[in-house]
Parts: C-alpha cells; structure tokens; sequence
C-alpha cells in the first residue's frame, strides 16, 4: 500500500515540477493526474495495489474538501456585500452548466455512435 | 477544575484537537447523509463546513488554529486528485470512442459557467468586483484564484464562491439532471466536473465509477480551458472598461 501512495507523491511531486518549470497555467496535482495517466496507458492496466489506494482516498474525497470549506468564515463579510447578487448568479449559473454539459453530451454521444447507457 | 482547565488549554493548542473535529464533523455529516439514502440535498461536505464554523465562531477560534490541525486532511487533496486518473484509465474505451463528444460538452460548460454567472451579476446590480471575482467560480480553487487575480478581482472572494459553487453543484445538479432525464453516466460526471470541480466530483465519485471517472477528467480539463480562454476573452470583451 505504502509504495502506491509514494507512486502518488511521486506523480504529484513530478506535476508540480513541471506546472513550476513550463509556467503551467494548471495546478501540479492536476498535472500529476495527466502523469499518472500517461503512466497508466505505457502499462497497460491498473496495478490492484494502486486501485485500492484510489479508490480509499476517492471514496472519502469529500471529506478533503472540509478544512477549505470552513474557510469560508473568513469571507462572510465580502460575501455579505452583495449576497442577492451573487447567491441567484452562483445556482442559476451552476444549474445552466450543469444542464447544457450534460445535454450537449448526452445529444452528442448519441449522434456519434452507440454510446453505454447508465442503467 | 483547574485541572480540566489545563487540559483544555494544552488540546486546544494541539493540531489533535481541530485534526478531530474535522473527522467527527465529518462522519456526523456523512451518517446523516447514510441515514437520507444519499439525498444529495443533505451534502456532507455542508454539514461538516457549517458544524465546525458554527463550533468555531462560538468557541472564538481562529481559522488559523483550526487550520493547523486540519491541514493534514487538507493535505490529502493532492495525491487525492493524483489519485482521480485511475477511474478516469478505467473508462479510457469510452474516452476513446466519444472524445470529441466529451471535448465538445466540457468547452460548451467551460463558456457557460463564466458567461452566466457575469450576466446575472450584472442584471442584479451587483459591483464591477462581484462580476470579475464570480467569474471563475467553476474552476477548481487554486486555478479559480489565479484567474480571479489576473483580471483584477478579490482572488479571497473568488475562493469563498468556488466553494459555494461546488457545494450546491453537488446538492442540485442531481436533481436537475434527473428531471432533464440524463440517465447517461458519462454525461452526469462529466457536467458535475465542469460546473462544480472537486466537490461535484467526489459526489460523483460516491454515486457511480464511471460518472466519478468522467467529472475527474471534466474538473481537470475546464481548469485547463478556462484558464486559457476566460482572461482572453475577458480582455477582448471587457478591454478599456
């Protein structure tokens, strides 16, 4: 398990070396993904032990997102400002992208060939 | 009782005691989610972030103490996303078959999401520094703050509206699509990555693999393409205003 989670820092410490040295307009975790990837495709397959590292730290993911979350305290003031504004613009925003993503891929997908279908 | 005192002082000065809270904020947080059979509206990402700022504001404790003791989960976020090309190399067939269906969706979210946060600020009336900072509010934080800073908006505004952003992406995008009757899994990963990044995609992520796999790969690219095309459109539309 523990050489899994250092083949991890090892993607993410790689990502963030290149995001820093090409001036990657992407964060290094992000860049570390598209390595780990790359890595993934030369290889052929996901090693078990990997998987299961993957799949534990992704399957709590939301758990990661708790401590900038409640950085949100700092900021009720900004926010405050102009609330109406910016809480209609962020759901009916969020809900747009949300729908015509999702349209646009399911119209597509199914003008480009069989696709699978969930359920 | 000088004694519960001491301790009290000694834990609350020890990155234990916030590193706890986070988790049990957490785990409450996802128990109640357990027990509503995963109703996206009872997000526990939400009940956690309002437990622990309600403990907190009433405890008078600073972001930045409670930070020491929840960085280390913070942390985690790296390998974490690190971690999302393994559901993302599962689905590489479909990938494969449909990219330019999936190119195609994510650039039409990746315009979507800045153009209509921007017009409905302005319709409301909201101030030069709300339509600036709200525009990259789809865009996973550290690349949201980036932008926001580049065109000149509040980049601390901008962090406080990407989480919000994920947070109601991930309790009403489901909804939504279920009414729109968007049973396809690709194309709900991949609109809850765009539209609300990290924390669109861990409910993905818990619902379905292939949904999850999709929105990894959507968060990624809409980070990418945004960052490229939301200051040069920017500059193009907005130059000399």
């Amino acid at each position: 398990m523990i050489e899994w989670l250092a083949v991890l820092a090892v993607c993410q410490l790689a990502g963030e070396a290149a995001a820093q040295a090409a001036q990657l307009p992407v964060p290094g975790p992000v860049c570390g993904m598209a390595f780990l990837f790359v890595g993934l495709v030369l290889h052929g397959r996901v090693p078990e032990g990997l998987g299961k590292v993957a799949d534990a730290l992704l399957l709590n993911l939301s758990l990661l997102f708790v401590p900038a979350g409640v950085g949100i305290m700092l900021h009720f003031k900004l926010l405050a400002g102009d609330w109406l504004a910016l809480s209609a613009a962020l759901i009916v925003s969020t809900l747009l992208t949300i729908g015509v993503t999702a349209a646009a891929m399911a119209f597509l997908s199914r003008k480009t060939g069989p696709a699978a279908r969930g359920q | 009782m000088t004694n519960l005192r001491d301790i009290w002082v000694y834990l609350a000065a020890s990155p234990l005691l916030h590193l706890t809270l986070t988790l049990v904020a957490y785990s409450a947080g996802y128990a109640i989610y357990r027990k509503v059979r995963f109703n996206p509206l009872f997000n526990p990402v939400l009940i956690a972030v309002a437990a622990v700022v309600t403990i907190l504001l009433v405890t008078g404790t600073s972001y930045g103490t409670y930070f020491q003791g929840a960085q280390f989960v913070h942390f985690l976020l790296g390998p974490a996303t690190v971690a999302l090309a393994v559901p993302l190399y599962r689905q590489i067939e479909r990938v494969r078959r449909s990219g330019a269906a999936i190119f195609a969706s994510i650039l039409l979210g990746t315009l979507t999401a800045p153009a209509s946060a921007i017009a409905m600020v302005w319709l409301l009336g909201g101030s030069r520094d709300s339509m600036v900072s709200i525009a990259p509010k789809s865009v996973t934080a550290p690349v949201a703050m980036g932008i926001a800073q580049e065109l000149g908006g509040l980049p601390s505004l901008t962090a406080a509206l990407v989480i919000l952003t994920g947070i109601l992406g991930a309790m009403l995008g489901p909804p939504l699509l279920n009414r729109l009757g968007i049973k396809d899994w690709a194309a709900r990963g991949l609109a809850m990555g765009v539209a609300s990044h990290g924390i669109g995609t861990a409910r993905a992520l818990q619902v379905n693999e292939v949904a999850g796999a999709f929105a990894g790969l959507a968060m990624g690219l809409n980070a990418l393409a945004t960052s490229v095309l939301l200051p040069a459109l920017w500059h193009l539309l907005f130059a000399g205003r």
